[in-house]
């Protein structure tokens, strides 16, 4: 079996500006921001981001690295809750959008992975989710009747296909199989599966047989054919949270407030964005020292 | 004996968000505030005992916990399968408003223009799918004319002007309540708007009036808001919010 282990820096080598990518997790929950680092560190831009957004979308943002945006929210979870960079790129125009209801996404990453054109769902309808589309999002009328002859018109959700899909979970092997091991799988198997190249960062790389031994099997929710790459990233979803970490709040604190003025957010790129991930991690670990 | 004489405003609303759910049945409910937390878990203990609660992450709660607490739990809610559950119609969501206009159109996604918006919160969320797949009641903590507006700049939440009668797939939608600071409303007023239930004890109906942008139907008539009993006061008191965390949503 293929062996498919990498380094953040050979996955961003594998993409390329204008990409549709969709990032995994849940907004402040088990993001792949070392992925996400990596790709802050690259010169790729105009990207297209799939998302239940959260710092991801906001470091993204921050770095001017995309042009448009599908998602359903973008919150922190906890106060301030608004991504300051998400919002500075909104009010200043910088993005397009394609907002819409949260169930619209896993809709259309539904379709994705099932290779179909579009799926039906009712959220949507009544709602500026068309607006926000600007023509892109039709609607489709039911062949069937109800019992009085009336035909149901419904959004006809585009499928969301991905060119690349990073998603972050705890524990996986080198071939590709993966498990989460909190309370929730949020959507990473749909975005692994609606995308062309799948790339898995894993807090702990271990054996196939220490990885089914060590969770529930419904708990693997990626298999070998669900994946591209794997990266072993201890600490890779920080400062979200992951299976075996909760979210550094302290930390995302310190983001949201060194996202204030330029000089604040230049010390804090410099210290945490213009370093390789080990060096973070060391960054991070020597700012959790200085807040005891 | 528990102090009625003592009722606070914050007091008044939970019961006012527990009758939200008064006859849902078992359904899921889901709070998105403090307040509102506390009025499901009261409905909980008191008049709906086969309401579904979840701790807001993915379980379902076997018991009902205090704020902030845990409980035993019953069950697996994870985000995907709730979309499950909000397509099913079988839930009940209580969410806040940046705005809400009289037809109960609501926002909570942005200010502004869609593309690019003078202020930026959180998206339009579940709004969308919420408002067309079940019922929806919002809560909204200081009443006001920022809030309660002529026109909402971006619709999350879809009021009864955006109904297609013709067409079937919005049959599943319905505004059940606004409970505010100041009152109950309905939108069962003329053509479905804001209509006036009740309003709190000690508020005026100059007091609504100057606080919304438009006109309240059965504003005048409105009776009073019901008191806790005595039992919904000690549970709220002592067994759901003993550290008091309903006044720092609700003041006064």
């Amino acid at each position: 079996m293929r062996d498919k282990r990498m380094s953040l820096d050979e996955v961003v080598g594998e993409l390329r500006s204008g990409m549709t990518i969709g990032i995994g997790g849940w907004g402040s929950r088990r993001k792949p921001l070392a992925f996400i680092r990596a790709i802050l560190r690259s010169d790729i831009k105009d990207l297209t981001v799939v998302t239940y957004g959260g710092p991801d979308l906001g470091l993204l943002c921050s770095a001017g690295k995309v042009r448009k945006a599908y998602y359903g929210f973008v919150s922190l979870d906890s106060a301030p809750f608004y991504d300051p960079w998400f919002a500075k790129a909104r009010t200043g125009g910088e993005i397009t959008v394609r907002e819409m209801d949260e169930g619209m996404v896993k809709c259309g990453l539904q379709a994705a992975a099932a290779r179909l054109p579009f799926l039906p769902i009712r959220a949507g309808l009544g709602s500026a989710v068309v607006d926000f589309w600007d023509g892109e999002l039709k609607t489709v009328r039911s062949p069937y009747t109800d019992a009085d002859g009336r035909s149901e018109t419904l959004i006809a959700m585009p499928a969301l296909n991905l060119d690349a899909s990073f998603v972050h979970l705890d524990l996986g092997d080198k071939h590709g199989n993966a498990a989460y091991t909190g309370v929730d799988p949020y959507f990473d198997d749909l975005y692994s599966l609606a995308a062309e190249r799948r790339y898995l960062s894993v807090d702990r790389l271990v054996e196939t047989d220490e990885l089914v031994k060590a969770v529930p099997q419904q708990s693997i929710i990626l298999n070998r054919m669900m994946v591209d790459g794997v990266v072993e990233a201890p600490g890779g979803a920080h400062f979200t949270f992951s299976g075996s970490y909760g979210r550094d709040e302290k930390f995302q604190r310190h983001y949201v407030e060194a996202a204030k003025t330029p000089e604040s957010w230049a010390e804090f790129k410099a210290t945490y964005l213009d370093v390789s991930e080990d060096e973070y991690q060391a960054a991070v670990r020597a700012f959790a020292e200085e807040q005891k | 004996m528990t102090d009625t004489a003592t009722i606070t405003r914050a007091e008044i609303c939970v019961v006012a968000a527990a009758e939200i759910f008064r006859g849902a049945g078992e359904i899921m409910a889901s709070p998105m505030s403090t307040v509102t937390t506390i009025g499901a878990r009261l409905a909980r203990l008191t008049f709906e005992p086969d309401l579904l609660l979840s701790d807001g992450e993915a379980l379902f709660f076997a018991e009902v916990p205090a704020i902030g607490g845990k409980a035993p739990i019953e069950g697996w809610i994870p985000f995907s399968k709730v979309f499950d559950v909000v397509a099913s119609g079988r839930r009940h969501v209580v969410m806040g408003a940046n705005q809400i206009d009289k037809h109960g159109n609501q926002n909570l996604s942005a200010f502004g223009p869609l593309q690019q918006p003078t202020r930026q919160m959180f998206g339009v969320r579940g709004a969308p799918g919420n408002t067309i797949n079940h019922a929806t009641s919002y809560f909204v903590p200081k009443h006001n004319r920022r809030v309660f507006v002529e026109a909402v700049d971006i619709v999350s939440g879809i009021g009864y002007d955006k109904i297609d009668p013709e067409n079937p797939a919005y049959r599943f939608h319905h505004l059940h309540r606004v409970v505010s600071n100041l009152g109950v409303f309905d939108f069962n007023g003329p053509d479905h708007t804001l209509r006036a239930l009740s309003l709190h004890p000690g508020v005026s109906a100059d007091e609504v009036a100057e606080n919304t942008s438009f006109e309240i139907a059965g504003l005048a008539e409105a009776g009073e808001t019901r008191l806790p009993t005595e039992e919904e006061l000690r549970i709220i008191r002592t067994v759901l919010d003993p550290k008091g965390f309903r006044d720092k949503e609700v003041s006064a």
